[in-house]
């Protein structure tokens, strides 16, 4: 299983190497489909993932205060962990597979969304809560029906800064085979370094990462009319 | 390929075999060689992206102006794959072959943090103390280099010290694309079957994660080193909200 060669042998120039090309593009429509496909549907599952795992936290994180620190503290090492290594720890108990990928990328994108979640609570003004509670909430309605609507903002801003940074991230998966977008950077690497495909490869990958970042963006200011309202008045 | 066959213990213990191993240290291109790559290549990459960052996120705090700027650079980044950057400037071919062509990628992905910290650093002093020196008859340029800069070190310093962990981190990927640094050990490992290789892949994982938590470690010693002592307890407390805006992606 010896997919991964050196580039740097295959360092011999084609006549024509354009950064774009059609011909390539056209020859190569059903590989791009594909690969685009599962780079922005692995994305999607490791974001939900992580706000799946890092809400809670970070609600556990605001309520119970002592547990705050450390909570950060462990996911702000795991992210300091570079991703090749972390791939390196998984791959030989998890297999080669898209399973170890998302385990990376879900590790990675809790940090970013259980922070600026965390955030987003503690922005909630004390005299809301006493209102809230005036009104007889308890700790779980106050949650769901004052709290957490209003860190929507925090939330969302860690949501498009965990999607932006998974679409990036997501391209080293080309470790274990399963980069996305990032096979187009790797299989240009390793056919006479073939221009047209890195380029592809690079650009979709922005391009998916900033429009779901607008994409998210749009809808929070969907759910947040009042923050609008506000910065109108 | 699904899952190996082995268990976790099997690969713990290949991998402590293969650190073990003093051949694997000392061979040519073995960990002490692609230590010294990663480290160069990594020292080098800091080096251009302090001065480039240093200057205009300082100036940008001075004038007060380019926050925008700034805030797009930081988002712009993140939003370009480090592979794919690496892949683009090794393909181009502007800056030579081999571990070299690492450099300017990595040096981009350096700057974000220091910008915005540098800008924010001279940004958040006081606008009291500003007024004072201006009383005093200071001009732009002693504000700058005597109150400004002094008072903006702690951030300067936590900036760098993201960019220099984030850079010392990244540096893995090199060997993805030109080769060169502690990934080619990883990069290698993948190259063998699992059952192979997995000990070394471990091996070269943790080496990685080591040195990244080291460099982050030893830096946190030197910011607070270099911080002003009057500076040091207030510190500690703004520098987590500028770091959620700065942190980029590894």
């Amino acid at each position: 299983m010896s997919f991964l060669g050196s580039p740097a042998l295959a360092f011999q120039q084609s006549a024509s190497n354009p950064w774009f090309s059609w011909h390539y593009i056209q020859q190569n429509a059903d590989q791009i489909l594909t690969d685009t496909r599962f780079h922005f549907i692995t994305t999607i599952e490791a974001v939900a993932l992580a706000m799946v795992v890092a809400i809670p936290l970070a609600v556990l994180c605001y309520w119970v205060r002592p547990l705050g620190a450390p909570i950060l503290a462990l996911s702000g090492v795991l992210y300091t962990i570079p991703s090749l290594a972390l791939f390196a720890f998984l791959a030989p108990f998890v297999g080669i597979g898209v399973t170890t990928i998302l385990i990376g990328l879900v590790i990675y994108a809790l940090l970013l969304v259980i922070q600026n979640t965390l955030t987003g609570l503690q922005q909630v003004p004390e005299d809301v809560r006493d209102a809230a509670r005036g009104m007889g909430y308890g700790r779980f309605g106050m949650l769901w029906h004052v709290e957490l609507p209003l860190a929507l903002p925090g939330i969302i801003t860690g949501i498009r800064l965990a999607t932006v940074s998974t679409v990036a991230l997501l391209t080293v998966g080309v470790i274990v085979g399963q980069g996305g977008l990032g096979q187009l950077i790797f299989s240009g690497l390793h056919t006479n370094l073939n221009r047209a495909a890195i380029a592809t490869g690079t650009i979709l990958c922005v391009a998916l990462g900033l429009a779901l970042d607008v994409v998210i963006a749009l809808f929070g200011r969907l759910v947040t009319p009042w923050a609008r309202r506000r910065a109108a008045s | 390929m699904g899952a190996p066959k082995g268990g976790v213990v099997t690969y713990f213990h290949q991998a402590i075999v293969w650190l073990n191993d003093p051949l694997n240290w000392t061979n040519p291109g073995g960990i002490l060689d692609a230590l010294r790559t990663h480290l160069i290549i990594s020292g080098l990459a800091l080096l251009i992206a302090c001065a480039i960052a240093l200057p205009v996120g300082v100036w940008f705090g001075h004038i007060g102006r380019g926050g925008g700027f700034v805030v797009a650079f930081s988002n712009g980044t993140r939003a370009i794959p480090t592979y794919a950057l690496l892949a683009v400037i090794y393909v181009a071919g502007i800056a030579g072959i081999g571990a070299a062509s690492a450099v300017p990628a990595l040096a981009i992905f350096g700057i974000p943090p220091i910008l915005a910290n540098a800008y924010t650093g001279i940004r958040e002093v006081d606008p009291e103390v500003h007024d004072a020196a201006r009383g005093m008859g200071m001009s732009g340029i002693q504000r700058l280099s005597q109150v400004e800069l002094p008072l903006a070190v702690p951030y300067i310093a936590a900036g760098i010290r993201t960019a220099a962990v984030q850079i010392v981190a990244t540096a893995t990927l090199a060997a993805l694309v030109a080769g060169g640094g502690l990934g080619d050990i990883i990069y290698a490992g993948f190259g063998l079957t699992i059952a192979q290789g997995g000990g070394q892949i471990l091996a070269g994982g943790l080496l990685v994660a080591i040195l990244a938590l080291l460099v982050n470690a030893v830096l946190g010693i030197v910011v607070h080193f270099v911080t002003p002592k009057p500076l040091r307890t207030r510190r500690r407390r703004r520098r987590r909200t500028a770091a959620v805006a700065t942190e980029a992606g590894v």
